[in-house]
C-alpha cells in the first residue's frame, strides 16, 4: 500500500520497464532517438489519464467499463458544440467533463446504493453509453477545432518541447497520489477495497465513497477524451473502444490488486508505460497489431499471475 | 477410566518452523483408546500446529509420530483420514449447498457397479451415522438450513464415516449454545465407549473440566505438562499455562456510577428485537448474556446504526439521537467492538497504522493532509496503552496473533474517543493472558468515568466483570440485574432468564429455545 517508503510492485514493474528499454534499444536503433521517446510519451498519455480513474475504482474493489464509451460520447458532445453549434472551447471542455461526471454517478449508484455488481453495471452502461454517442453521431465524424482546444493534444509548453498533454498526465497524477495518500478520500478508498463490511463499522460512509470513486474515474476518462479528441483533431464515434482494457491493464500490470485495496497510481504509470514501450517497440520491429494484441494480453495474465504466485507464498508464511 | 490404558497414538520431539518463529520446539504428545485428551494453551502456543501435523496438514515438521505402535509419517490429510485420523476445524470445512449425506461421503462417495453415484445407499449409510450419534438432523437437509452446532454433528459424523479412532476437535464449542454443547458432550462421551480417542482443543475452562480425562499444556510451542483431571485444579492448570500464578481472574474495581449516557427506548425490528428498553450509565459495565439467537449482537448494532430499526429512539447524554448508520454512530459518541473481528473489526492486510487511524483520521492531519509522523505518534501511544505485542506498526494485523488483534481493535476505538464503548464477545478465541488484560483494560475505561457494555455469552465472565446485567432471550430483555444483586444471584437464576422459563410456563418455553437457536 503506502507505507513502504520502497514499493516491490513498483520496483518490480519499473525493473521490467528498463529491461524492455535495454531489449528494444538494442534490436531497433530508432528506439531511444529522443522523438521516438517522446512519441511513446504521447501513446500513452490517454490511457495512462483513463488508467488513474480506473486505479481509484479498482482499489474500491470494482471495474469500470464504460470508461471507453465514455471517452466517445463525451469527445463527441464536445465537438458538436464547437463544430456544429459554435459554443466556446471552456464551456465545451466543462460539458464534456460533465458528462464523465453524471455517467460516473449513474455508475456509483447502481453499484454504491443498487448494489449491482460493478462489473454488471459498468457493462450496461458501456452500451448505454456507446448507443448514446453513435445515435448522436450518426455515422458522422465531426473535425476541426479551434487552437485551444487542440494544444490540449499537440501543443508544446511554449518555450520547449514538451508536450502540454504529458504535464497534464504527470499533474492529474500527482494529485491524485496526493488525494490517495494524504486525505481523508483515500485512506477510505483503501480501506473500502481491503474490506468493506470493517470500514462501513468502523464509520466510514462506504456508499458516499465509492459513488465518489466512479465519479472520478468518469471524469478522468472525459479528460482524457480531450486529448484525444484534440490530438486527432476529429471525434470519432468509435472512439475509446477497447480503452477500458488498456487501463484495467495498465491497474493490473501495475501491481493494482483487483479485490481492492493494494497498490499506489505511480505502479500503474508504470504499467500504462509498460504496455505503450511493448507497442511502440513492436511497431518498430513491424509486428502486425493484431499480434500485439496477443502480446499485450499475455503481458495481462503473466502479471496477474505473478500478483497470485506473490500473494499465495506469503499466505503461506503464517 | 485410568486402568489398562492403550497407547494409540504417540508423537516425539515434534518441531515445526513457519518463517520467522518455531513454532513446536521438540514438543510431544501421547493418546490412549477412549480417552478425551485436552490440549490447552495460550493462542499461539502451538496446540493447533501440532494438531495440524497429525492431521496430515504441515507435512514439512520434524520428529517421530507412532500409530498404533508403528512409526508413520503424516504427509497428506487423506492418507490421515483413511488410517482413521480425522480433524474437525474451528471453521467448518462443509459445503452448504449439498445435502447432509453428501458432506458426510464428500471424498468417498458410494458407488453402483455402473461407477455411478449410489444415491440410496449413500443416504441410508449416512443414516446410520447420524442415528449412531444420536441426531435427528434429516441426511437430505441441506447444510445451509443447519445451525452452527448442527453441523457440527455433520462433521462428527463424517469423521466417523472414515471409521476414525482420533477425532480432533478445534474449538469446538466457539459457536454453540449451551443446549448444543451439552448434545456434543453427550456424543463425545458415546465415542468414548467406542474406543474413539478424541483430542479436545478449547480455551473454556469450565467445559475442560466437565469433559476431559487428561489435560495436555502447551506454552510458546513446548509441552509443558499433562495433568490428569482428577488430580489437577483450574488453578493450576491456568499457571502451567500462562507460566505464572493468575490472582484476580476478573479483576473488579468498585465505583459509584455516574449518569445515564446511552439510553434505548422501545427498539424494535422485526421480531429480532422486541421493544428493548435499556441503559448504561458512565464509569460502570453494563452486561448484556444471552444464548446465541437472543438478539444481543443484533441489538448493538442496531444502537451503533450498523442494523435498521423499525422503531424506537436512541438517548446519548439525555438528549435523542438520530443514528441511520455506523458514521452517525460513531459520532454520537459510540463505539461498537464487533464480535467478528476478522471480518468486520480488522482489515487483515492492512498494518496496524492504518486499521487505529481510521476512526478518527482528523486527529492525525494537519493543514495540507495526513500527517505520517503524527499518525505514528498517535498509534505507538495506542498501542501501548493497551499494550499490543508487535513488531513495528507496519505489521499487517494478520499476523497478530487473535489475541493482539482484539487489542488493535480496542485501540482503533479508543483512537475514537467515544464515550459509550460496546464490547461484543470480546475474548471469544483468545487466550487466557490477553483476556485478563482485555478485562483490565474495561475497567480502565470504567474508571475513565466512560459507559461500558459487554455482550458475552460466558456466564462466569459476564457475571464477573459486568456491575450491572441484562439478560436476553430471543429478542427480549428477560431479566436486569442491579449492582446490588449481582454479588448474590447464581448462574442458575441468570439461566431461567436466559432460556425464558422464569414465567409460569418455563417448561414450553424453555423447549422453544432449543428449536430456536440460530
Amino acid at each position: 500500500m503506502k507505507k513502504p517508503r520502497i514499493n516491490l510492485n513498483n520496483i518490480a514493474s519499473f525493473a521490467v520497464l528498463v529491461l524492455l528499454l535495454i531489449v528494444l534499444s538494442i534490436l531497433s536503433p530508432a528506439f531511444l532517438k529522443s522523438a521516438n521517446l517522446i512519441n511513446i510519451m504521447q501513446q500513452v498519455t490517454v490511457n495512462a489519464i483513463v488508467a488513474i480513474g480506473m486505479t481509484v475504482v479498482i482499489l474500491t474493489g470494482g471495474i469500470d467499463l464504460s470508461v471507453g464509451s465514455i471517452i466517445a460520447l463525451s469527445g463527441m458532445v464536445m465537438a458538436k458544440l464547437m463544430v456544429d453549434k459554435d459554443i466556446s472551447s471552456g464551456i465545451s471542455i466543462l460539458t464534456g467533463l460533465l458528462i464523465g461526471a453524471v455517467i460516473g454517478l449513474i455508475n456509483g449508484i447502481l453499484i454504491a446504493k443498487f448494489k449491482l455488481q460493478p462489473m454488471i453495471a459498468t457493462l450496461g452502461m458501456m452500451q448505454v453509453t456507446r448507443g448514446l454517442d453513435l445515435t448522436l453521431a450518426q455515422g458522422r465524424t465531426v473535425s476541426g477545432f479551434k487552437p485551444f482546444f487542440r494544444s490540449f493534444g499537440v501543443a508544446n509548453i511554449p518555450g520547449t518541447t514538451v508536450p502540454i498533454q504529458i504535464i497534464l498526465m504527470i499533474a492529474l497524477y500527482i494529485l491524485i497520489f496526493f488525494l490517495l495518500r494524504y486525505r481523508r478520500f483515500g485512506r477510505f478508498i483503501y480501506s473500502i477495497g481491503g474490506n468493506e463490511e470493517a470500514a462501513r463499522l468502523s464509520g466510514v460512509s462506504v456508499n458516499v465513497y465509492k459513488i465518489l470513486a466512479y465519479v472520478l474515474c468518469g471524469v478522468t476518462a472525459a479528460i482524457a477524451s480531450i486529448v484525444m479528441t484534440a490530438k486527432l483533431n476529429s471525434a470519432v464515434p468509435t472512439a475509446g473502444e477497447g480503452y477500458e482494457l488498456d487501463a484495467v491493464a495498465s491497474s493490473v500490470i501495475g501491481g493494482i490488486s483487483l479485490t481492492g485495496g493494494v497498490g499506489s497510481v505511480w505502479g500503474t504509470l508504470m504499467g500504462a508505460m509498460i504496455i505503450g514501450v511493448i507497442k511502440n517497440g513492436l511497431n518498430l520491429l513491424n509486428v502486425s497489431s493484431y499480434l500485439q494484441q496477443v502480446v499485450t494480453g499475455l503481458i495481462v495474465i503473466a502479471a496477474v499471475l505473478a500478483d497470485t504466485l506473490k500473494n499465495s507464498v506469503s499466505n503461506k508464511s503464517i | 477410566m485410568a486402568e489398562s490404558q492403550e497407547c494409540i497414538l504417540k508423537m516425539e520431539d515434534i518441531s515445526i518452523r513457519f518463517p520467522g518463529v518455531l513454532a513446536l520446539d521438540h514438543a510431544r504428545f501421547d493418546l490412549n483408546r477412549g480417552e478425551v485428551h485436552v490440549l490447552l494453551g495460550e493462542n499461539g502456543a502451538g496446540k493447533s500446529t501440532i494438531m495440524k501435523i497429525l492431521a496430515g496438514i504441515n507435512p514439512s515438521y520434524t520428529g517421530t509420530v507412532y500409530y498404533k505402535g508403528s512409526a508413520i509419517s503424516c504427509n497428506h490429510i487423506q492418507e490421515q483420514k483413511k488410517r482413521g485420523i480425522s480433524m474437525i476445524f474451528q471453521e467448518m470445512n462443509l459445503l452448504k449447498n449439498l445435502t447432509t449425506a453428501e458432506n458426510i461421503f464428500m471424498a468417498q462417495r458410494p458407488l453402483t457397479k455402473m461407477g455411478n453415484i449410489d444415491w440410496k445407499k449413500m443416504q441410508q449409510k449416512a443414516r446410520e451415522l447420524l442415528d449412531s450419534i444420536g441426531s435427528d438432523i434429516s441426511e437430505k437437509a441441506l447444510v445451509s438450513s443447519l445451525s452452527v452446532g448442527q453441523m457440527q454433528m455433520v462433521e462428527i459424523a463424517k469423521a466417523l464415516s472414515f471409521e476414525s479412532d482420533i477425532i480432533i476437535m478445534d474449538e469446538p464449542t466457539s459457536a454453540l449454545t449451551e443446549k448444543e454443547v451439552e448434545h456434543l458432550f453427550a456424543i463425545i462421551r458415546k465415542l468414548k465407549e467406542k474406543g474413539v480417542a478424541i483430542v479436545y482443543i478449547s480455551h473454556r475452562m469450565e467445559e475442560i473440566m466437565k469433559i476431559s480425562d487428561r489435560i495436555t499444556i502447551f506454552r510458546d510451542g513446548k509441552y509443558i505438562a499433562t495433568k490428569n483431571k482428577s488430580e489437577t485444579s483450574i488453578g493450576e492448570i491456568i499457571a502451567l499455562m500462562v507460566g505464572r500464578e493468575l490472582k484476580d481472574y476478573y479483576p473488579r474495581i468498585e465505583k459509584v456510577p455516574g449518569r445515564i449516557r446511552l439510553e434505548a427506548r422501545n427498539i424494535s425490528r422485526g421480531n429480532i428485537l422486541k421493544n428493548i428498553s435499556f441503559y448504561a450509565r458512565a464509569g460502570e459495565i453494563t452486561g448484556f448474556y444471552g444464548l446465541m439467537g437472543a438478539g444481543r449482537t443484533e441489538l448493538m448494532r442496531s444502537v451503533f446504526g450498523a442494523d435498521p430499526i423499525d422503531e424506537g429512539e436512541i438517548y446519548i447524554d439525555g438528549a435523542p439521537k438520530q443514528i441511520k448508520n455506523c458514521r452517525q454512530g460513531k459520532s454520537c459518541g459510540i463505539a461498537l467492538l464487533t464480535e467478528d473481528r476478522k471480518h468486520q473489526g480488522l482489515i487483515l492486510e492492512f498494518d496496524l497504522n492504518d486499521n487505529i487511524s481510521i476512526t478518527n483520521l482528523s486527529k492525525i492531519m494537519n493543514r495540507l493532509g495526513i500527517s505520517q509522523r503524527k499518525e505514528a505518534e498517535n498509534s505507538q501511544k495506542l498501542i501501548e496503552t493497551v499494550n499490543v505485542k508487535t513488531p513495528s506498526l507496519k505489521q499487517k494485523v494478520k499476523n497478530l496473533s487473535g489475541g493482539n488483534q482484539q487489542k488493535v481493535v480496542i485501540a482503533k476505538w479508543l483512537n475514537s474517543e467515544s464515550s459509550v464503548i460496546i464490547f461484543d464477545e470480546p475474548t471469544r478465541g483468545i487466550d487466557v493472558g490477553s483476556k485478563i488484560e482485555i478485562y483490565k483494560l474495561m475497567n480502565e475505561l470504567k474508571l475513565e468515568d466512560k459507559a461500558v457494555i459487554m455482550v458475552s455469552s460466558e456466564l462466569t465472565e459476564c457475571m464477573g466483570i459486568s456491575d450491572r446485567m441484562y439478560v436476553m432471550h430471543e429478542g427480549e430483555i428477560t431479566g436486569c440485574i442491579e449492582p446490588g444483586e449481582i454479588k448474590k444471584i447464581t448462574e442458575e437464576d441468570i439461566m431461567k432468564y436466559a432460556t425464558g422459563s422464569v414465567n409460569e410456563e418455563g417448561d414450553t418455553d424453555n423447549e422453544k429455545t432449543q428449536n430456536q437457536s440460530e
